[in-house]
Formats: structure tokens, sequence, C-alpha cells
């Protein structure tokens, strides 16, 4: 058992639902009792679909458990199909229904219904949400594709000289985080160097669009989360190579642009000048160096927290204090990631951990999930969210893509917004007793708020008090205490901790000002 | 073709009860658990404990709507392969689960240990754990099981299984006493309300089920007359008249008529006399008539169907039928407690399509021909149906939003002019 108060995902036919209600002419046929209806809102409510998921439930009760319920899989699967007239038929059974080991996707396959009905197993007491999309889209594609796969040793044919290369989208689903207007975004970038987009999916895709997967000249995997298996699969059985960087950020977009021109063999020189994108310059500019150096703490799904450390230590200044990922499925990409920039990678589905380390590091910016956002507004420091589990913000109705060029102005605006402005950090600085910019005042363009900056504050106290605590030996002078307060809250708990430790370090009783600024020095910040 | 899980019957149960339509189907509402969302709101020193899988987890944090994301008073003690296949014995980890939930939360009175389908269907057994862990825990926190599994509750019925398992613990009533139950969770600020009209009428002592802390947990016994403030509580009902307190029969307290029924059964126990009974009330009936004035002219002839959902349809139907003058298209509700819904029913109009149970593509079947002015309906369906151009109202508002009494029937009547309203002035 494992005591969990918030879930960075959901169970996995929740992602298997994903991939379904992301597509035409697919219906799930569910086994489960009717409280797993709930998972309908996520997708009318969060995402404002007008439509309910292509999902019918057996919802099975108590009564049934004695032997209708494999009678109830058959009814189901009959009624979805004279109903909803699907092409394609997926058969899933959830937590309690895999307990009670009807075979729902046998009995369904044993129907005789004439279109192809896919089973799938979803073991939900190991297995989560992005993992059940995953397993979902590669099932979808082989059970599509595999009459079709060529023999042993045959290798697809060279694209013809006067045609244009051609290109499949694999990965974006419903709930997915800015899918939506990442496929525009990219399908732009691609067109930019002479590729065609041929399929996108899951999202709006066809089981007849499955089926032209294979005339593509090669895929883009860009979820990894929801298509890594697919496109591997893919790759192995129809020699379809996959376009593996995921362009979020300018130089990755660059790294993007560059591995499709090797794939594609086709010459990407002139696009790579990201030429409408503002970030570069933006960064550069004189405003920009007060983001020199603010500290970072970055928890995610592995693909947007590994791209959000490049663009972080790369195109934006900021120094990466810590990076994570929920997904363990994809824990070697972060620690890679974590290794490349010196810091302890977090792995872990817990988000009091999280909140743990994001207390003890003391950042100055959060990127991160909707639990990141609820963490970091309990902490006082300033957030932006960069990747699922969404919340009904993050479908935004303007176009605001992660990706490509567009993309890293939408996340040069997002994650620099929440931050004090450059002037203002200074004042606050210099002035630090002013009735209006007291360090627990809000960003000024954020809006009238001191309650919640001074809530803030007290939240961050335990974390001071446990620290005072440890440190027992060691007392503050009154003088010394007092000017700790003219910190800025937000470095304040990393100043009183440094300040303890460099104090114990040399043997010192009594912390006085002095201490406070010798330490400062030998921490050199 | 006609599926053959699926199946409508007719009942006519005689005198003059509006016939009732019985739906087999898929069904399309919360299981029990989603009632943890306002139980812990309202108890505040409790902690709801499900042992249950992930989707449990991820229900309860997608039912509560937002993430209130101060540190909640549930969890979920996630069920794994290993507590399945027999390898961790479930009673130990079940102990170690509770004991970091108690290290967490010193300050806690009840700790709820909650069944779900899961647990139900690998036949874990709570209570026998709550015994156990009582011992432990004797004196510091009080144990409690009862089970939400979505195999035997729907929605509010969640609730119902809580009292029913908060009614052993009442203290008994001393011999010789008697005193007012009001059982169901109400908001404070109507408690509140309540608790002034009850000691005008001169009722007292007069107590609330759910209490507000475990240290006020109300006293029970055969002096007690038990008033249900929420239609849903048939199991708690029938455990308090298993202690010999008395069901005080009435219309549940929604509108005025309703609730001047409701709070008359209770004069009438007491033996408060007519005149005083109206004395007493006429002021607070006659703010709630100039309040709910203006909601009439909006919703007086407008068109209504209730999908199955909270259980409060019926209320809800009579209240907006008798005094907002809305016309009844269909009222559906998850299942049909005559004994509780006596004095509903015989307010209800005769010819009234009432259906008990779910079809739901067959409903929203009926919903599409029937184009109704609105549509009460659970959040799963609102989007889908708004789509299709119809006006809705998500049911789960009503469990949260103070609606009971004679102050809230104009905001309660509000919530279903909202919408109509927001129609009239979109030009989009």
């Amino acid at each position: 058992m494992q005591l969990t108060l918030w879930t960075y995902e959901g169970p996995p036919h929740i992602g298997a639902m994903r991939v379904a209600a992301s597509m035409q002419g697919v219906h799930l046929v569910l086994h489960a009792p009717q409280g797993d209806t709930y998972a309908d809102l996520l997708f009318t409510m969060i995402e404002r679909r007008d439509r309910r998921p292509p999902v019918t439930y057996t919802t099975f009760q108590a009564r049934e458990l004695g032997g209708d319920t494999a009678q109830l899989v058959k009814a189901s699967v009959t009624e979805a199909y004279e109903r909803f007239s699907p092409r394609v038929l997926l058969v899933g059974e959830a937590c309690t229904a895999e307990l009670i080991q009807d075979q729902a996707g046998a009995l369904a396959r044993g129907m005789g219904l004439p279109i192809p009905v896919l089973p799938l197993e979803l073991p939900a007491y190991v297995r989560k949400e992005g993992w059940g999309a995953n397993e979902t889209f590669y099932q979808l594609i082989r059970g599509l594709l595999k009459p079709r796969v060529p023999d042993a040793g045959r290798r697809p044919e060279p694209r013809p000289a006067e045609r244009r290369p051609r290109a499949n989208l694999l990965g974006p689903t419903a709930l997915g985080f800015r899918c939506r207007d990442d496929v525009t975004e990219v399908s732009r970038l691609l067109a930019s160097v002479g590729v065609d987009v041929h399929v996108v999916a899951p999202l709006g895709a066809s089981p007849e669009d499955l089926l032209r997967i294979p005339e593509a000249d090669f895929n883009v995997c860009l979820y990894p989360e929801t298509a890594d298996q697919a496109c591997h699969w893919l790759e192995r059985m129809f020699g379809q190579p996959t376009v593996k960087t995921v362009p979020i950020g300018i130089g990755a977009t660059r790294d993007f642009l560059q591995e499709v021109g090797r794939v594609a063999e086709i010459d990407v020189g002139d696009a790579k000048a990201a030429n409408w994108s503002r970030m570069p310059w933006y960064s550069r500019s004189v405003d920009s160096t007060y983001l020199t150096g603010k500290r970072v703490f970055i928890f995610a799904d592995a693909t947007h927290a590994a791209a959000a450390a490049r663009i972080c230590a790369e195109e934006l200044g900021f120094t990466v204090v810590g990076v994570g990922t929920y997904a363990r499925e994809f824990a070697r990409d972060v620690r890679a990631c974590a290794h490349r920039y010196g810091v302890e990678p977090l792995i872990t589905d817990d988000y009091l951990e999280v909140e743990a380390r994001a207390s003890e590091l003391q950042p100055e910016l959060m990127l991160g999930t909707q639990m990141e956002r609820h963490i970091a507004k309990r902490l006082g420091i300033p957030c932006a969210v960069i990747s699922a589990p969404v919340h009904v913000q993050d479908f935004p109705a303007r176009y605001a893509p992660q990706m490509g060029f567009e993309g890293a102005n939408v996340l040069f605006d997002t994650w620099v917004h929440p931050l004090m402005m450059g002037l203002e950090e200074h004042l606050i600085t210099m002035f630090r007793e002013d009735f209006e910019f007291h360090d627990a005042a809000m960003p000024s363009h954020l809006g009238p708020r001191p309650a919640a900056g001074r809530s803030a504050g007290a939240a961050l106290e335990p974390v001071d008090a446990q620290a005072q605590a440890g440190a027992s030996a060691t007392i503050w002078a009154p003088e010394a205490e007092q000017e700790l307060k003219k910190i800025p809250f937000f470095v304040r708990g990393k100043a009183r901790r440094n300040t303890e430790r460099f104090a114990e370090e040399q043997g010192i009783q009594t912390i006085t000002v002095e201490t406070l600024y010798d330490a400062k020095a030998h921490f050199g910040r | 073709m006609t599926a053959p899980r699926a199946a409508r019957r007719d009942s006519a149960p005689g005198n003059d009860l509006p016939v009732v339509a019985r739906e087999r189907g898929q069904r399309h509402v919360f299981c029990g658990l989603a009632g943890i969302v306002w139980l812990h709101r309202k108890i505040q020193d409790a902690f709801f404990l499900v042992i249950g899988s992930r989707t449990c987890a991820h229900l309860l944090q997608s039912a509560a709507g937002v993430m209130i994301f101060a540190e909640p008073r549930f969890a979920t003690a996630i069920l794994q392969e290993r507590d399945l296949a027999g390898l961790a014995d479930c009673n130990q980890e079940l102990d170690r689960v509770v004991g970091e939930v108690l290290d967490r939360r010193p300050d806690l009175g009840t700790l709820f240990l909650v069944g779900s389908c899961p647990s139900e269907v690998i036949k874990l057994d709570l209570a026998k754990a709550a015994e156990r862990l009582s011992v432990v825990y004797r004196g510091r926190v009080r144990i409690i099981d009862y089970s939400a599994s979505g195999l035997e509750t729907t929605f509010t019925q969640g609730e119902d299984a809580c009292l029913k398992a908060l009614v052993p613990e009442l203290p008994p009533l001393p011999q010789g006493e008697r005193s007012l139950l009001v059982v169901g969770t109400l908001p404070d600020v109507v408690e509140d309300q309540f608790g002034r009209l009850f000691a005008e009428l001169g009722i007292s002592p007069v107590s609330f089920l759910p209490p507000r802390h475990t240290a006020d947990f109300p006293p029970l016994g055969s002096g007690t007359s038990v008033l249900l403030a929420q239609p849903f509580l048939g199991e708690s009902a029938r455990a308090c008249l298993a202690r010999g307190a008395r069901l005080l029969s009435a219309p549940y307290p929604f509108g005025i008529e309703g609730t001047l029924g409701w709070l008359r059964a209770a004069a009438d126990d007491w033996g408060v006399s007519p005149a005083v009974f109206d004395a007493a009330m006429a002021p607070a009936v006659a703010r709630a008539e100039r309040g709910l004035a203006h909601q009439r002219a909006m919703l007086a002839g407008k068109r209504i169907s209730f999908l199955p959902d909270s259980q409060l349809e019926i209320p809800l139907a009579r209240f907006l039928h008798r005094e907002c003058g809305m016309e009844l298209v269909e009222v559906a509700t998850p299942y049909l407690d005559r004994q509780l819904m006596m004095d509903e029913l015989a307010l209800l109009p005769s010819g009234v399509r009432l259906t008990e149970g779910q079809d739901l593509d067959r409903q929203l079947d009926r919903v599409r021909s029937d184009r109704p002015d609105i549509t009460v309906c659970g959040l799963g369906l609102a989007n889908p149906l708004e789509a299709e151009g119809l006006r809705t109202k998500w049911s789960i508002e009503l469990v949260f939003t103070p609606v009971h009494g004679f102050d809230q029937a104009a905001d309660l009547a509000e919530l279903f002019a909202r919408p109509l309203r927001r129609d009239a002035l979109l030009r989009i």
C-alpha cells in the first residue's frame, strides 16, 4: 500500500481513454463499476471537449458479481457497436474488473464483430496513466498495421526525387499539455523546410489514417511518453526512422531541424536561424540581465522537464538547482539531464517529496505541473506550469504552443513574467522598510495582493524554524537577525542556513552582522 | 434491436403516487467516495483514508473539481500488486499507513477507513481493521470504517454509509429525556439558521449529525426524534430507529414549502401550537417569498429534465414545479426509497415522468428529443449537452452550495435561473 494524497497520474485505463478520445471512429468498452465514469469529466470539463469520450462503461454492481458480469461485457460490446458504429473497438478493464478476471478482451474478441477488436492489458496495480496511453497507442498501431508489415529484410522504397518528404507526428493526445498548438507549430516548422505532415496521431486521427502511417518517410516522436513504443515498432517493422529530438526551446528546435534534415536527406541550413522567434533577442536584451543565475527547480514529465532544464541553462541564463520527474518509465532521461547540470535528480510520484525538496532548495522559480503550482503557492515561490497533469487553465483559448520558434516566445513570456522585474527587484533590495515595496509584496504587475505574500512568508517559517532547531549550537545576535530580515524573503531561508553552516564550520557561537556578511562572501552569492 | 442488458419496467404503486419507470443499463454517476469531498470539510477533525486503487485517488482529486491544496484531510492507501499477490499482508500494510497518517496529523479526532470497489472485491475486512486499530489508538483517535464502493453506493449514498457508521458511536440519550437530531450534512451557515428557528419554536435540545468536531457527537436514544435534512440517508435513519429513535416524516427542507413542512414535522412532534408555529415562521417565509419572486419570473413555464445523479432530484423537482412554476419533463433518480420519499412523491404532479435507475444513452436520446430548457446532470455530461444547444445545471453544485432552508430558497432557484439568464445575455 502506498499512502497518496495527490497523484500526478491516473490509472492506466485513463491513458487508454486519452488515446480513444483523441481519435475518430474508435470506441472503448471499459469493464468498470459506475464510479469510474467520473473520468468523462476530465475530458469535458478540463479540456472543455464538446462530446463525451467514446467510452461505454459496463458499470457492474455488487449484485452482478455472482456471475452476470461476463454477460454484461458482451451486452455492452453489442450495444456500443450498434449505437456508435466504430471502425475499431478497444476493450479494457479498470482496476476492479481486473480483479474479477472476466477476460473482457477475449470475450469481446470471441463475439465475431466485423471490425478489429483490440483487447488491452492495463495492469492497474502496477502501471499508470502515461504507460496506459503509450501501450494503447502501440496496440492500436500494431493491431491495425501488423497484416501490412513487409517481409523481413525488405527496405522501404526510396523517396521519388520529385515528392516532398513526408513525416508523421506521433504522440499528441487529449489531455496532453498544449498538444493542439504544438501540432500546428511543428507542422509549420516542417513546412518551412519543405516537409509535409502526413498523419498526426492519435490526436484527430481515424483508423484509416493509422493505416496510412507507413506511407511517410519518417516519424516524429513528438511526445515520447505516449509514442515511443509505437515509433520503435514502426522503425523495426517498416524501416521508418524516428526523429527523436523534441523541439522545445531554440536550441532543441534547431537540433530538431538538423535531425529532420539528416533523416529526410534535405538541406535545412536556412531554417535554423530562428528567424521568427523573438526569444533569442529578448534573452540578450539588457532587461534580461536580471534573469542571470535565477535559481530554478523543475519537476514535470520527463520530456518537458529535460527540455526546460536546457532552456533555463542555455537560453535564459538561469541556474538549474533541481530537476525531476514523476514519469518513472523515462527516469533515465531526467537522470542524464540532472547529471549534465550537476544536480541530484528527483524521481518520485509523491508530491510531498517534491514539496520537501522545493522548500529545501528555496528556488526563485518553479517550473512544474499544476501540483507544483500549488506547492509554489504555499511556499511563496513564483511558478509556471510546463507539463501535464493538466488543469482547465492549461487549455488557453489563444494559440500557445510550447514547441518550435513560436513556442520559445511563449516560454519566454510565461516563465519570465512571474518573476520580479529587474528594477523592481533592485528597489526592494534598496528600500527594505518601504511600506509598498516591502518584502512580502507581490510583483506589482501581479496585482496588489500583499496578503498572499504575507501568508507565503508565514509558510516559509516552519522551514526556518527547523533549520534553527538543527543548528541549536549557534545563536543569532538581535542585530544579525534584524539584518537577515533585510534579505529578500525568497532567499532568506537559504541565507539563514548558509550562515549557520558557515558559523558552525568556523566554530562561531554567536552570529553577528559580521558573520552574516562573512558567510555571504564565503558562499559567493 | 433491444440490447439484452437494458430493461425498462413500469410500476404502478397504487394510490395516487406517480408511476415509476425502472431502467437498467449503463449508469453515469460518481460512487460514494465523492461524499468525502464535503464530509471532510464538515467534520473538521476527521480524516478519510480510502483503501483502494489509483482510480480512487484520481476520482477524489477530480471530483473535488479544483485540487484543494490546503493539506487535504483525505488520502488513498493505494493497493499495489504485492498487496494483491499476498506478498504483503494487507493488514500489516494498513497499520503502517494508518501510523503514517496519524504521525502527519496528530490533531485528528476521527479516522475513517473507507472501503472501495477493489477492497470489497478482495474482501479486505475493514471492520476488523478498525477494531484492531481502535485498540492501538484508544484515547487518541476514533477509528471507524464504512464502504463507499461504487459496487454498492451511488454518489450521495456515500454520506449515508458514513453517517450510518457513526450511529453506533453516538452516546446514549438518558432515559426520560428527549432530543431532536437533524441528520445530513448542512453548511454551517444553514445549520445555524435552523438552530435559531428551532430555538424560536422552543424545540431543544437540537443536535446535528455529522457534528463539526468529534467531541460533539450527539446523544441518541428512544427519546430522540430524527429529522432528515437530506433525502439520501435511508440506512442512517434505519440505524437510528434500531436504537429506539423515531423518524419524523416530512418533505425535505428545499424551498419555502419544503422547509415549512420539515420544520412543522418537528414542531408537531414537540407539541408546538399552530399559532405559535405560524407566527414564528411568518417573517422568514415573507422574506423568502420576496427573494424567490425574482427568480420565479425567469423560471416559470420553463421545462426541466433531471438525469439521475445526486438523489436530490425528486425534492428539487417538487420545489421547482410548485414554487417556481417549472414544467417537469422527466425526473430521474438513481434509486427510489419510497419510505423516505413518501411526502415528496405526494407533492409531485400526477403524470410526471419518473425514472428510477439509468440507461445512459437512451436517457440522452430522450433529452435530445425532449429538448428541455434546462437539464440537471453530472459534470461529465454538461458540456456535451451544452454543445448540442441545451442548457444545463451540474448536480454536484447542489451538494456543495447552501441550498436548504428559507433564506437559501432564492439561491437554490437562482442556481437554475443562472444558465437561462446567461443564455439570454450572450450574443456570441
